[in-house]
């Protein structure tokens, strides 16, 4: 029995030696992760309280602490907002298209560059079909407005020397449309070959060496053997930019809209700050960003389970 | 081993070569034209006669720039946030990068989850707003440097590349020599990851030279307080705000296109110029940022 007890206080007091060992060897980590924690904790858990906005009618000269806490009244009053419905509309619309026309052209462009053996075209090609990617939203906005204004831009002066009418490219709904979708496509083809090249080069080269014992062409060989191995990806970033469909980028947007071209312009990150910073009506931009940030996560976790489900890596 | 192609394939090979530089001439077009306008002659850009080759030859309109005070001011502003931003995020994601990549330490989940659950679930941008404006740095250049110089991305990157890449059992036998977990950082584990440090730093430095956002959020009265960015926007695109003459050099005005044009050129260079240098971390990057966890 004695010895038992023994045992049992040696027991006991090993962890606390232990601990005592512990944190002489790693409380360094420890200090490492301070000031860290603490920039997480002041700009990204400090914003949260603020959400409470959206649920009071806030007013400047009372403070958050002081305005009157009204429920769901603010949501209600932007769900009938006339803006709200096209904003969500656009925000889709502008991510459904995005979707459709620069998602594609990255797979093409690596089976294209796949292609090439003649090294230093390569490498220059894709010094140059990177380029875009970066240069700021502002830039590109004012590139687009040097080529493409009605009167002065370079491709307008080529259309009209061809005799043909300007086209008003940015001045248009539809133009606009189709302009930011394309200018969109120009900034990120080049970039997102890159998670695809990386994936191809892993394919394994003896698949390649059957299909050419079996008469494979190039063309088949890449439907048949390039394709099927980089559909993993292509599935996961596919159900990645899904997840994204409720998020807009501001800073495109509003690089390149102008007076003339509203229609679409209206997406939700261009309502919130037409709302809240520029009219000073933050419980209801507070309330609209919360709506996004709420349906994104939803949209983030749907697509992490479904990826996880089809035996991809998920995204979180 | 050598395939002998048949002229089918020669085909095929000149047709993906041919679209290829198609489309990386689409993607260097514009700056050869808006390059060739802004040292154009005046006269030649108002006739509409610039396309891909400057006509004449004139340095009028970057003269004009580096006289407005206010856009060199911007610069200068650019410069300083991009540096500071920098220094701050890379001491900040280092240290952490480190001490979450340590099986030692208790509660790394909790803390891991802690910070990548900001990037799912952001307060959004009026939160973010009322949290500068209670923290009194609205105005100021704090507001442009602290909220964003902490990427909880570039920590995943930098946590998941020390995980990989940093052998065990090296930092136990060097705990075991008795160093610290601050000398491991600073003489192990720092000098080894050279090439993920330049890429998490070029990281932050091209993000924060580019973006504007915050600051058209943030910086409201302060205009001498606006990044670069932010200048060209009101500059070009918005066209709000016109181009200032320093000390009366005004002469013979320069037409706006071609202002414009050198101003797009002028912001566009810095990048341009250190792109070639550091594209091939920003590859790396990627495609250790593709494989999460």
């Amino acid at each position: 029995m004695k010895s038992d007890a023994a045992v049992k206080a040696g027991k006991k007091q090993k962890p606390k030696e232990n601990m005592a060992l512990y944190l002489k060897k790693n409380w360094q980590l420890y200090v490492l992760m301070i000031l860290p924690m603490l920039f997480i904790v002041i700009f990204k858990y400090g914003a949260y309280p603020f959400l409470t906005v959206a649920f009071k009618d806030y007013k400047v000269a009372r403070g958050i602490n002081g305005s009157e806490w009204v429920g769901l009244e603010i949501f209600q009053k932007i769900f009938n907002h006339k803006d709200f419905g096209k904003s969500v509309y656009n925000t889709l619309l502008l991510n459904i298209l995005d979707l459709l026309f620069s998602f594609p052209m990255p797979i093409i462009l690596a089976l294209v560059l796949n292609e090439i053996r003649c090294k230093w075209f390569k490498k220059v090609t894709q010094t140059l079909l990177y380029l875009p990617h970066f240069l700021s939203w502002v830039i590109i906005g004012s590139l687009a407005y040097q080529l493409f204004s009605q009167n002065s831009g370079v491709v307008n002066i080529l259309i009209k020397n061809a005799g043909a009418s300007p086209i008003p490219f940015l001045q248009d709904n539809t133009w606009w449309l189709i302009s930011y979708i394309l200018i969109g496509v120009w900034q990120s083809m080049g970039w997102g070959t890159i998670i695809y090249l990386a994936a191809i080069t892993s394919v394994n080269p003896e698949l390649y060496e059957a299909a050419r014992v079996d008469g494979a062409g190039r063309w088949k060989q890449c439907l048949h053997v390039t394709l099927p191995c980089i559909r993993s990806t292509i599935v996961t970033l596919l159900i990645m930019n899904l997840g994204k469909m409720m998020q807009g980028s501001f800073e495109r947007i509003y690089a390149l809209s102008n007076m003339k071209a509203t229609q679409y312009t209206t997406t939700i990150p261009v309502l919130v700050y037409r709302w809240g910073i520029e009219s000073g009506k933050f419980s209801e931009a507070t309330a609209l960003g919360l709506f996004q940030s709420v349906i994104g996560l939803v949209l983030v976790l749907v697509s992490d389970y479904v990826a996880k489900r089809l035996g991809e890596d998920g995204l979180i | 081993m050598k395939i002998k192609k048949s002229w089918k394939d020669k085909v095929v090979d000149v047709i993906l070569y041919v679209f290829l530089l198609l489309m990386s001439l689409i993607c260097l077009f514009p700056f050869i034209h808006v390059f060739s306008k802004s040292i154009s002659e005046e006269a030649y850009v108002i006739a509409n006669k610039v396309f891909l080759l400057p006509k004449g030859f004139s340095l009028n309109a970057y003269q004009k720039v580096f006289a407005d005070s206010t856009i060199l001011r911007s610069l200068w502003v650019t410069v300083l946030v991009t540096v500071v931003f920098t220094v701050i995020g890379m001491f900040l994601t280092i240290c952490a990068a480190y001490a979450l990549s340590r099986k030692e330490l208790k509660g790394r989940k909790l803390m891991t989850f802690l910070i990548l659950a900001t990037m799912y679930f952001t307060a959004g941008t009026i939160p973010d707003y009322m949290l500068m404006s209670d923290l009194h740095m609205l105005d100021t250049i704090w507001c442009l440097i602290l909220p964003l110089c902490f990427a909880p991305y570039n920590l995943l990157i930098m946590k998941n590349n020390f995980a990989s890449n940093i052998p065990d059992s090296l930092v136990e036998s060097a705990l075991i020599d008795g160093a610290g977990h601050f000398t491991i950082l600073g003489k192990i584990v720092v000098p080894l990851s050279k090439p993920i440090m330049a890429t998490i730093a070029l990281f932050y430095a091209v993000g924060r030279w580019n973006a504007y956002s915050d600051a058209l959020y943030y910086i409201k009265q302060r205009t001498d307080l606006r990044p670069l960015q932010l200048k060209l926007y009101y500059l070009v695109v918005a066209a709000t705000e016109s181009f200032q003459a320093e000390g009366g050099v005004v002469g013979v005005m320069t037409n706006p296109e071609v202002m414009k044009a050198a101003c797009v050129i002028f912001a566009t260079l810095p990048i341009i110029c250190v792109y070639p240098f550091v594209q091939k971390y920003f590859v790396q990057g990627t495609m250790i940022g593709a494989v999460k966890g």
